[in-house]
């Protein structure tokens, strides 16, 4: 079975809306400060506003549970993909159909798509953890889009595990061009890449200023800047970073003498911005894995031969890591080590989501390995919804300054 | 089928010659790294124990030594010392366990457990992965997964064609030729297709005859308690799969179930009547014998457990490998019965509606577990959907599988009993009279 083979698939004009569209009303006029208060806005409205506006003008959403999904194949059928990242909202609806010991995102994603804040036309959820691969049946019980499992392989280590994804993500394409009318060729699948190419190349950059320059960018004006990505289209998340990085660069900042460290634990469940406002009160976060969905790829991915087939290869073989993905090239601790190294930070914040279960189980592996490397480190959990952050931040100024007079 | 033993004998063997299998299974193992031999490290869910066992490698269920370690009520020692460590409380109660016994060297109440040279792991449950990764960082063995695709969406009456599952049986097949290297490296062994062929022969006689102890438990009264017996045989049908010892164990199983359900025998000793239970989840293993008696002092049954369907590897499925192409069969397989295992537990309305229907049930008792996320995520929602659709009533229970620190037996004494007032008053309202006649199903 050739799993490249579409016939029948032709070239199709680019569907509007996409990319007509403006999701965004970004105050460029009012400076950089305004646009990260209106970046911040977007990222943290329980109502997704640029959703519903890309809806209103008849435009087709995927909505995507976390860590990573490959977005370019909805974007080349002119779909929205949208990131399920849960949100700070009351949960009306959605805790009647889960039982305790759960995380929050799970109930809170659900609970946008039940009260309607987010409404999507497809919805995709993958075998990260096992309360998410349980989502596929929650919502198709509970909600009337369709909603499947992207079986992304955990098993990267197989020479077949391409050959397999490839195949799978075919799968999806067909699911996504049924849902949406459009037939995707190749060509429109690459011109998708591209965007997501300079998408990737700006995040990298962004990451950089913070890496090397980490003053300049606390890591919540980092935070928005990057989550926009998983609201807008991607043309309009790469006009907003390519304003705003050489702004960012010039900025009147001063240098300041914080501790820099790694904070991970943000692969999934998202910390409160506030969270990350505390720790920027006491740290330079130089690097860490904040929607590391979004930055899941390290590289350009080749658009030259099959776009569907370089896309599986980038995800198995040119990417990041995670707690939710199993490859025995990357053990996680030492991929931690490396980013700590890599990032030239001096500690690390090993955090996890309450109750989320591969955060947790890394947490032992982690401190273990940082025992070791003697590299400090400050272990805590947070939750979505949390509103209080006094305790945290009492620990984490005694853990800075333990560090400082050490 | 006729026997020549006698039906005192005969009654309760399966319960007898089970526990005696698991305890020559365990002295076996307690010796298997004195003698120099090999032990897999692998799981209910896709244990690959036909291949495995083709090279004469032991296998260990880590799985089933955990849960073993409630059973005997010293969970709590294993559970605190991961927890030293830094395992969250909030964690699979069976990866601490186990966690705790490899730093106990094995030490375990039912004897020496040996260190994994390999383990192999699907994905039928995502801990599998973070659990062996423990392992990789304990012991440096070879970490072998076979990911197995499953159902991507809600399965439909017609299920999967062939079509369909082709390019995830290529996968699932390619990664057991990679495992089959890894063991042939490991034991220096070459792989023999005939020995496999054999091994498979013997899982066929195993899975046919529990399909048919299943069955028969359709009987009125049901031949044998779901929840607290089925566990019995599925640790025999997971430890002993693919041996002349389980094979003849289960025939023998059939046999006595066979006799039970012609002559009326259930499993209550002091109620005339019994009330028809489906159990959903996973047992509350630290008071094993008395969460089961908080069921039977009410007359309640389970005739059908989600249990036996997720961890019994597939044997509850209408399968049998074809020894004609024997890899390319048990890949299918694999497959199938993974897929069926986890569509138990994160698609299992439409299997237990139809439960409900071939075991004529009166009630579903979900009881969902802190330590399992995959088994109980869904199952508030689930119960939403089988209430509507299905006449029967609901216990929805929540404790742990390991943790005594969230099993209230109290609570759930108060809960478990409102239930049973409810189907006590129901039968009465509907004027129901308990079923007397024994209805044996016949294949």
């Amino acid at each position: 079975m050739d799993p490249t083979a579409r016939p029948g698939a032709a070239p199709a004009p680019r569907p509007l809306p996409h990319p007509a569209v403006r999701l965004l009303d970004v105050p460029y006029d009012q400076g950089l400060k305004e646009v990260f208060w209106y970046c911040r806005e977007m990222v943290e409205d329980p109502d997704f506003p640029t959703v519903k506006k890309w809806r209103e003008t008849g435009g087709k959403v995927l909505g995507h549970f976390q860590v990573y999904f490959p977005e370019e194949l909805a974007h080349a059928a002119g779909v929205l993909p949208v990131k399920f990242r849960g949100a700070q909202v009351e949960r009306e609806q959605a805790d009647s159909r889960f039982g305790s010991y759960l995380c929050s995102i799970l109930r809170t994603s659900l609970e946008l798509a039940m009260t309607g804040r987010l409404q999507v036309d497809m919805f995709v959820t993958h075998p990260i953890c096992d309360a998410a691969r349980n989502l596929a049946g929650i919502w198709s019980r509970n909600r009337p889009e369709p909603a499947q499992i992207l079986y992304l392989p955990q098993n990267p280590n197989s020479a077949f595990s391409g050959t397999y994804l490839a195949q799978e993500y075919r799968r999806v394409l067909g699911d996504i061009e049924e849902m949406s009318g459009v037939t995707v060729s190749d060509e429109a699948i690459r011109g998708a890449i591209e965007v997501f190419n300079t998408n990737r190349r700006l995040l990298r950059e962004l990451y950089s200023i913070k890496r090397d320059t980490p003053w300049l960018l606390p890591v919540d004006e980092a935070y928005v800047l990057t989550a926009l990505g998983g609201i807008v289209t991607r043309e309009e998340h790469n006009e907003v970073l390519e304003w705003a990085l050489p702004r960012i660069r010039e900025r009147d900042a001063r240098r300041q003498d914080k501790i820099r460290v790694v904070f991970e634990g943000g692969f999934c469940e998202q910390p409160p911005l506030d969270l990350l406002l505390a720790i920027a009160q006491f740290c330079h976060v130089v690097d860490d894995d904040l929607l590391i969905g979004l930055r899941w790829i390290l590289s350009d991915v080749p658009t030259e031969g099959d776009p569907v087939a370089n896309l599986a290869q980038a995800y198995l073989d040119d990417s990041s890591y995670s707690p939710v993905q199993h490859d025995l090239r990357k053990p996680k601790e030492k991929m931690l080590i490396r980013r700590i190294r890599d990032a030239g930070a001096a500690a690390a914040i090993v955090s996890a989501a309450k109750m989320c279960e591969p955060g947790l189980d890394e947490q032992v592996a982690y401190s273990q390995a940082l025992d070791e490397e003697d590299i400090p480190y400050f272990v805590t959990e947070f939750e979505e919804r949390m509103t209080s952050f006094d305790h945290l931040q009492i620990q984490l100024e005694t853990f800075v300054e333990n560090l400082l007079f050490d | 089928m006729t026997s020549t033993i006698s039906p005192e004998d005969l009654v309760g063997r399966g319960a007898r010659d089970g526990a005696a299998l698991f305890r020559d299974w365990f002295t076996e193992l307690g010796t298997a790294a004195e003698r120099g031999e090999h032990t897999a490290y692998v799981f209910v869910m896709g244990s690959l124990a036909e291949i495995v066992r083709t090279f004469d490698v032991h296998t260990v269920f880590p799985e089933i030594t955990s849960l073993q370690t409630a059973v005997r009520r010293v969970a709590d020692e294993y559970l605190n010392l991961a927890e030293d460590h830094g395992f969250s409380p909030d964690v699979c109660g069976y990866v601490k366990a186990d966690y705790a016994l490899q730093i106990r060297k094995g030490d375990h109440p039912m004897g020496r457990i040996p260190p994994p040279s390999i383990a192999v792991l699907t994905n039928a449950c995502n801990t599998y992965l973070k659990w062996a990764e423990i392992w990789e960082r304990l012991y440096d063995i070879p970490i072998v997964t076979v990911d197995v695709p499953q159902s991507r969406k809600a399965p439909d009456n017609g299920g999967p064609t062939a079509a369909e599952l082709a390019p995830d049986q290529a996968y699932v097949q390619f990664q057991m030729n990679e495992l089959i290297g890894h063991l042939e490296e490991l034991t220096g062994k070459a792989f023999d297709i005939d020995r496999l062929r054999e091994v498979l022969e013997l899982t066929n006689r195993m899975g046919r005859a529990w399909r048919r102890v299943l069955e028969l438990n359709r009987a009125k009264p049901a031949v044998f308690d779901a929840m607290m017996e089925g566990t019995i045989y599925l640790g025999v049908a997971n430890a002993l799969r693919g041996t002349e010892a389980g094979a003849r164990y289960f025939e023998d199983l059939a046999e006595e179930m066979e006799y039970k359900a012609a002559h009326g025998i259930g499993p209550l000793v002091d109620h005339d009547t019994e009330h028809r239970l489906i159990f959903v989840g996973v047992p509350c293993y630290p008071i094993f014998r008395r969460f089961y008696q908080l069921f039977t002092d009410w007359g309640g049954v389970f005739v059908s457990s989600t249990y036996t369907w997720f961890a019994s590897g597939g044997l509850n499925l209408d399968f049998e490998y074809d020894l004609d192409r024997p890899l390319e069969s048990l890949a299918e397989g694999v497959l199938l019965s993974v897929r069926r295992a986890v569509d138990s537990m994160l698609f299992h309305d439409r299997y237990l509606k139809e439960a409900i229907d071939a075991f004529d049930a009166d009630g579903v008792v979900y009881h969902p577990v802190k330590s399992c996320r995959t088994v109980s995520t869904g199952l508030a929602d689930s119960r939403r959907v089988v209430l509507d659709e299905r006449d029967v009533l609901c216990l929805y229970i929540e404790s742990d599988m390991m943790d005594k620190r969230v099993v209230s037996e109290a609570q759930l004494k108060n809960r478990i009993d409102a239930f049973f007032e409810g189907l006590e008053s129901r039968r009465i309202r509907k004027g129901m009279d308990a079923p007397t006649a024994s209805t044996a199903p016949t294949t």
